[in-house]
């Protein structure tokens, strides 16, 4: 079984979001970027998946420029055996959708895992159009993988449940918990990820077909009405007559 | 040319998300000067279908194929871009659910349309540009984005619009037919199971919201947020250290890698506030803090804070409650 599996470079949870003074970008300037907690999820299942499954490969695949190099490499660190990136600016879903696509149909990969959604853009758009853009069926949002040979049994997350689905390979998941506990890379892991293949390839010609203008931070709150806590049922009062919200 | 609506219906109801998405077709239809159509989803009734006209939907398609009640994302797919066709509908809007985007991301390569997901608001059509807002980083920030392609599709953030009922008007539910087949339902789910909801609100939707963190010391004090929350009509939900070690599970973890909820009112038990927490919840109307920590990072992000012990706090919310109704 061959398994992509895409990760995205995002900013750390515990970032303060900033822009630069025009609002046009997210400013980076000291921000540390993570593997995308969502994809982590992708990577340490189809880790798991190879072990189970001898003569398995996991491919990590992102699309970013050189700066994305060092959560690559922690990506190889963990688990999987070689990565490719494509090198360009993932300017948006679509664009980098196509990049996807196109590697996976190069590489003839069997299971294509990504996570849920990125943090920093929040699309959960790339699985259902990767998935369109091979022709194969997407499960997403999914919280269970197994695989039985070819054949797969999925979790899907809907509103208030979840359903059991059976798709056989090619498949697109899009993967978040309780999938798996996220692994971290141990040390051994760190030494060999140095000589893992890391292979750049350079990117289709597809043009995005959305484009962000401006950032804004949310609006501030006015301050907080403290309620004594030995009258606390003053709050439901305030609530109902001036919030007007029960 | 027209606007499409994408209705998703549950058990005969429509959802309420759906009826948001409708009353938001409607608007951006009259602002567009065309008319909005909406294609149903799902288990649905022609009755609560038609009723559909009180948001400002003109017409309703509505297939009766019975394998269309559970979601299949490939049938589903070809159903809404089948209903699009028909109706040269230049824009699309579904709700920003599990369905909504799985199905969205597939429509918008079939029909090669520029799609925006977690839209907030209607868009900016001035100028000759297509613009909407949409949340980022997940709840941290907001971002408008141009929508350059000649089709768009648009999923809706559930909570930023609210439904419209002008009461006696009805849509005009018509058959419609995608003609699909065996093989448009190779994806289908084997088995669907449903949790139990508190209260029956499904989290996601829910216009008021308890949650607790790890001030509450463990899940069998669980039943003061409960008693609360059914005193109030919300939604229960947590944090992530609280989902982590298994309390609650891991759909009731509101955050900027659980879920985002933007109710009207969002309370919080015994919940410190950390950066991702507060992502998950700041677009919520009105933010109750409840903490025994005055220091709590979550205060400054609140609308109204009671600095004291949730466990003797939280019992006399829910009598306050109970006397109010």
């Amino acid at each position: 079984m061959k398994f992509l599996v895409c990760i995205s470079n995002v900013p750390d949870t515990t970032t303060k979001i900033t822009f630069t003074p025009d609002n046009k970008e997210f400013n980076k300037a000291g921000v540390q970027f993570v593997i995308n907690p969502w994809d982590e999820y992708a990577l340490t299942r189809a880790i798991e998946l190879k072990e189970a499954n001898p003569g398995s490969t996991v491919t990590v695949l992102n699309v970013g420029e050189a700066d994305t190099e060092p959560n690559i490499r922690k990506a190889l660190a963990i688990g999987a055996d070689d990565a490719i990136r494509v090198n360009a600016a993932p300017t948006d879903a679509f664009f980098v959708a196509e990049q996807i696509a196109a590697v996976a149909k190069e590489g003839g990969y069997d299971v294509i895992l990504m996570g849920k959604e990125s943090i920093d853009y929040n699309g959960f758009q790339v699985h259902g159009m990767v998935g369109e853009l091979l022709g194969i069926p997407t499960v997403a949002p999914a919280m269970k993988l197994d695989m039985s040979g070819n054949a797969a049994t999925l979790e899907r997350e809907i509103e208030g449940g979840k359903e059991i689905v059976q798709v056989n390979a090619p498949f697109v998941a899009s993967c978040q918990q309780p999938m798996c506990e996220p692994r971290i890379p141990n040390m051994r892991g760190i030494m060999t990820a140095r000589t893992k293949p890391l292979k750049v390839v350079a990117a289709t010609g597809s043009a995005a077909r959305t484009q962000v203008t401006e950032y804004a931070l949310p609006p501030k709150k006015q301050g907080v009405k403290l309620i004594d806590a030995a009258n606390a049922g003053e709050l439901i009062k305030l609530l109902r007559n001036e919030a007007k919200v029960i | 040319m027209s606007v499409l609506v994408v209705v998703e219906c549950d058990k005969g109801e429509v959802k309420k998300s759906s009826l948001e998405v409708a009353t938001y077709g409607a608007q951006l239809a009259a602002q567009l000067g065309t008319s909005a159509t909406a294609i149903a989803v799902g288990e649905a009734t022609e009755d609560n279908l038609a009723k559909l006209g009180e948001q400002g939907i003109s017409k309703v398609l509505y297939d009766k194929e019975p394998r269309l009640k559970d979601f299949v994302n490939n049938a589903y797919t070809k159903l809404i871009a089948t209903a699009a066709q028909q109706e040269d509908a230049k824009v699309i809007v579904l709700a920003n659910s599990n369905i909504g985007a799985a199905v969205g991301s597939r429509l918008s390569i079939r029909l090669q349309a520029s799609l925006a997901t977690n839209v907030v608001e209607l868009p900016r059509t001035d100028g000759g540009q297509f613009t909407v807002k949409r949340g980022a980083f997940s709840g941290k920030a907001f971002s408008d984005v141009v929508l350059t392609g000649d089709r768009k599709i648009i999923a809706v953030k559930k909570n930023s619009i609210e439904a419209q009922h002008e009461a006696g008007k009805t849509a005009e539910v018509a058959d419609f037919s995608a003609q699909l087949g065996d093989q448009d339902f190779a994806d289908a789910p084997k088995q669907v199971v449903m949790q139990d909801q508190a209260g029956g609100i499904l989290l996601p939707e829910a216009e008021r919201v308890v949650s607790g963190g790890r001030g509450m010391k463990g899940p069998e004090n669980w039943g003061l947020i409960e008693d609360l929350a059914k005193a109030l009509g919300a939604a229960t939900a947590c944090s992530k250290p609280v989902s982590d070690v298994d309390w609650r599970p891991h759909h009731e973890h509101v955050g900027q890698t659980g879920i985002t909820v933007s109710p009207n009112l969002y309370i919080a038990c015994g919940i410190s506030g950390a950066i991702q927490h507060l992502a998950g919840v700041n677009s919520s109307k009105v933010i109750v803090v409840i903490n025994k920590d005055p220091e709590a990072p979550f205060f400054k992000a609140a609308d109204y804070g009671i600095v004291g012990d949730v466990f003797e706090v939280l019992p006399k919310l829910t009598a306050a409650v109970k006397e109010l109704n």
